[in-house]
């Protein structure tokens, strides 16, 4: 089980690595100065301009050999610095993301957790009845084959505009005032539920598809029919089978991490929900790189992070991991 | 009689049309024997041996019936079966090796299989440590994933479980395929043993080794294209075959000590007809040197001799 | 998107795989037999294919660009502007007709680039083994790992102008690994097989081996491969563009959803701007997984209903 960890881990601190680096060289293979680039584009005003110049010649500068802009930056970074915002100046850009972190968290992990193990339990039992099987399969297929950000649209079309059960846009009502109560809870609840339910819907359909397949799939392993011959009953030899098939689920849950954040990055845009989606989306259009580039090491954390929670979970769900065997990943 | 075919017959579906697999079987098998089924690839002995535990999907029970200890065997129906699937009819599967669930240790899988039949694992502790030690494996070997064991292991622990509720009748089939020759020896002598410490009442062998199977069985079947070529005691079987395809088949089984040089290997020229539109009379006719024209008729399976039984219009 | 998962993963442990079969000249001829009656693969190619028919001769059937602005704005599809217009007065048709142009242009290249890559690096990984294999480990791995977004982010924040090809090739440079590992365990179990033996011994070289021998074995599932890898960009490339990521010029229909969300689409109900071209989206790449399914169940006879 070291070993498993170890490569994990290494895996990551590689990608980690490498992820801080690119962020690092990107802007440096621009032509012309990066600093002075960036801060053309961006309409600054002069005492701010300054004092950005200031800041990130010490981090990029020309001052200072190359290697040594490499470590400053990594040094800020270690300091959880991430420089300071264009667009909403003087504010650092680790306060600007912290604040939008917690709705991006409750919009991904109920999704991520309630689709994958609905759309788990879902589809294993599409694989028993054929009625339901020849409903949630085109279900399915069409759901997962829907973009994520369609599919809020549709939501926000449907029951926002039209049908008016629930707000549109944002994360709590203009006129309310954020407080510990259960008036504003329930306004946090109405605003949050649109953008749940369309990463949670997509999500769903692609679990129950693959886990109706795998199902499929292990029931006609030797396992299932020797059990079969030896007269152990269907919901036995579905257990072996919904657990076994788990695992396959499990490794692509750690593949889909990336597309899923994604997915909830641009749900929050169609929804205007206060989260790093929509962050992103608004220091793209005031081009503020900092900002960007801020979000990006979050978003690298954030998946890294995830990943290594879904690595303890296939070794708590696979027992062969533990005894030091390589699973199937 | 433990086991008493009749007439059995069971085709495969399949998106070509019906393979007519087991076309016509009887036979019995008497209690505490061990019958060996050979034949070539695709006679149809593992249908043979597998219909008398469990249909699968493509399977179609079409015509004939199965007694176990006088009882009518519901091959046809599922659900009925299940209540005499390893308790009285139990099955060493052709896939030994891959036959035990990966993420379960082999202790709680048995333990969990046998509480679904009914079956408390603390009665039974005692005497599957006995059974495990009988096959030279040790009982820690319960704590294990399948993974960890040898395919040799893995072997000898499906035959411990499969007929760990001392079945009456057992199906080997292809047990001995996969392996080398002395694991081959190992696990004939294992079943001998299990019959004669009264484990299992009756087995039925199913394999395309007829130099194996003549050690151990009591009698041999042998099959051909879905039909019984012949029965008799193994002795008889082998020192006079009535069958042109019997002889054909030892004749062509090299001799210790014997070189090729002198004297070719003989095969048997051609190969079996097709199931899925089986040629009408004897279905060896095409390939048997005495074929002549009453074998346009399918000879019946009748007995020329006691115990002895024979499909072929010249060994009357 | 986490049905191609369930293939992904199928793929990527090795005796989930969809069996390699060494196919002769009856096999292939069979299979097609089977392809022509299949009908799930029949109504999926059937959808792509109108699809693509509306890429290629709808932009004729207009004669304005699509982001000319040529009738009155936020109009309901009528007779003259099937799709309706937008809020500036663009025509919608066109731009879906030209937006399905740059789907499929994205699904193609950049659909095509991650095949070639994941080939490449898990026939060389699989086949040679040993040091090259731990390095493209590493590699695919930490690809793996990356969010194609994050990274496209950052490297779109930094060009001035972008294109469609730029973008599918980005899309390509990430979206190989998964591909790369399952490619990666079908070649080790078919390195041992005999067949290859067999070339080895009559003294082909390594590279010819694995395209003479073992491609063509898995020719089938890379097949199915490729068709996911071409829905798998398409979505990706409609998540880029909805963020403003995507090219500068022209449009795609990633970029609609955008504009329509931008101006206020949604509360004012204006369905025919962001419908079509999300709808659009799902339907071709529903299609396409379905054509899979139906692929899978000719290649694999097993799977085919009784």
């Amino acid at each position: 089980m070291r070993r498993y960890f170890g490569r994990k881990l290494l895996i990551y601190a590689v990608t980690f690595f490498v992820a801080v680096t690119v962020d690092w060289v990107i802007p440096r293979f621009m032509p012309g100065d990066p600093v002075q680039t960036m801060l053309a584009r961006a309409s600054l005003r002069p005492e701010a301009s300054q004092a950005m110049q200031a800041y990130y010649t010490g981090v990029f500068g020309l001052d200072v050999p190359l290697w040594r802009q490499y470590l400053n930056f990594w040094g800020a970074l270690v300091h959880g610095d991430l420089g300071v915002s264009i667009w909403l100046f003087p504010q650092p850009v680790t306060g600007i993301i912290l604040r939008a972190i917690p709705y991006t968290l409750a919009l991904l992990v109920p999704a991520i957790l309630l689709s994958w193990w609905a759309g788990n339990k879902f589809g294993a039992y599409a694989a028993r009845r054929r009625w339901l099987d020849n409903t949630v399969l085109p279900v399915g297929y069409v759901l997962t084959a829907t973009p994520y950000m369609w599919l809020g649209i549709l939501l926000a079309w449907a029951l926002a505009t039209e049908a008016r059960l629930f707000p549109i846009a944002g994360g709590y009502s203009f006129d309310v005032e954020p407080s510990w109560s259960p008036r504003f809870a329930g306004n946090l609840l109405g605003h949050w539920f649109l953008p749940f339910a369309s990463l949670f819907l997509v999500g769903f359909g692609g679990w129950a598809i693959g886990m109706r397949n795998l199902i499929i799939y292990e029931l006609e392993a030797d396992y299932a029919h020797y059990l079969e011959a030896l007269g152990a009953p269907q919901r036995l030899v579905r257990r072996y089978a919904y657990h076994n098939a788990l695992l396959p689920q499990l490794t692509g849950l750690a593949l889909q991490l990336g597309v899923i954040v994604a997915g909830a990055l641009v749900t929050e845009i169609v929804f205007s929900y206060p989260g790093l989606g929509y962050l992103i989306l608004q220091a793209i259009n005031n081009q503020d790189f900092f900002l960007i580039q801020g979000a990006f090491l979050f978003i690298i954390i954030g998946v890294l992070v995830a990943n290594f929670c879904v690595d303890v979970a296939y070794v708590l769900v696979d027992p062969r991991t533990r005894t030091g065997m390589r699973g199937a990943t | 009689m433990t086991l008493r075919v009749d007439n059995l017959k069971v085709w495969y579906r399949t998106p070509r049309g019906e393979v007519q697999a087991l076309d016509g079987v009887s036979f019995g098998v008497a209690d505490g024997e061990i019958v060996g089924l050979a034949g070539e690839s695709g006679c149809g002995k593992s249908t043979l041996g597998r219909s008398l535990i469990r249909l699968d999907a493509a399977m179609r029970h079409v015509d004939g019936t199965v007694e176990l200890d006088g009882k009518e065997l519901p091959i046809a129906d599922d659900e009925r079966m299940s209540g005499f699937r390893f308790k009285e009819v139990s099955i060493i599967p052709q896939y030994a090796m891959s036959a035990l669930n990966p993420t379960r240790r082999i202790g709680g899988m048995l333990a969990e299989l046998l509480e679904s039949r009914g079956v408390g694992m603390a009665g039974v502790r005692d005497e599957l440590r006995r059974r495990l030690e009988l096959v030279g494996l040790d009982a820690e070997v319960l704590d294990r994933y399948p993974i960890e064991l040898s395919g040799g292991m893995k072997q000898r622990m499906v035959m411990v479980i499969s007929t760990m509720l001392n079945p009456s009748l057992l199906i080997a089939d292809e047990v001995t395929s996969a392996l080398d020759v002395s694991t081959q020896k190992a696990v004939a002598e294992t079943l001998v043993e299990f019959r004669d410490r009264h484990y299992v009442k009756s087995t039925l062998f199913i394999t395309h080794d007829l130099s194996l199977v003549y050690q151990i069985a009591d009698s041999i079947v042998v099959m051909y294209a879905g039909r019984l070529a012949e029965k008799a005691p193994t002795d008889t079987l082998v020192a006079a075959p009535r069958h042109p395809y019997t002889r054909m088949l030892l004749a062509a089984l090299p001799e210790v000590g014997v070189r090729y040089g002198a004297r070719r290997l003989q095969g048997i020229p051609g190969s079996p007809p097709s199931l899925l539109t089986p040629p009408t009379g004897c279905r060896f006719r095409d390939r048997c040197p005495l074929a002549f024209d009453k074998c346009a008729t399918q000879p019946p399976f009748v007995e020329v001799a006691p115990d002895h039984l024979v499909a072929c219009w010249k060994a009357g | 998107m986490t049905v191609s998962d369930a293939d992904e993963l199928a793929a990527a442990t090795p005796a989930a795989a969809t069996p390699v079969t060494v196919a002769g000249v009856r096999g292939r001829r069979e299979a097609l037999q089977v392809a022509r009656r299949n009908r799930k693969l029949l109504v999926g190619l059937a959808v792509v294919l109108v699809f693509l028919a509306v890429a290629v001769v709808g932009p004729l059937l207009t004669d304005h660009g699509p982001n000319e602005y040529v009738g009155p704005p936020a109009q309901r599809p009528s007779a003259r502007w099937w799709f309706g217009t937008t809020m500036f007065g663009q025509d919608v048709f066109a731009q879906f007709a030209h937006g399905l142009r740059a789907t499929f242009l994205v699904g193609l290249l950049g659909g095509g680039l991650a095949a070639v890559i994941g080939m490449v690096v898990g026939f060389t990984a699989g086949y040679r083994g040993g040091a090259a294999d731990e390095a493209l480990s590493m590699l695919t791995n930490v690809v793996l790992v990356i969010p194609t977004l994050a990274v496209l982010l950052i490297i779109a924040t930094y060009l001035r102008v972008r294109g469609v090809v730029p973008e599918a090739i980005f899309i390509g440079l990430f979206s190989w690994p998964w591909v790369a590992r399952a490619i990666r365990a079908q070649t080790f179990s078919l390195r041992t097989r005999d067949f290859v033996d067999l070339a080895r011994l009559s003294g082909v070289g390594g590279a010819r081996i694995v395209l003479r021998e073992i491609v063509p074995n898995m020719s089938s599932y890379l097949f199915m491969t490729f068709i996911l890898l071409f829905g798998g960009s398409v979505l990706m490339a409609a998540t880029l563009d909805f963020i403003g990521l995507g090219p500068t010029e022209g449009i795609s229909l990633g970029l609609m959803m955008n504009n329509a969300v931008l101006w206020s689409a949604l509360p004012l109900g204006m369905w025919w701007w962001f419908v079509p071209p999300g709808l659009g989206i799902t339907m071709i790449v529903g299609a396409l997984y379905i054509m899979n399914v139906g692929l899978d169940e000719v290649f694999n006879p097993r799977l085919r209903e009784l």
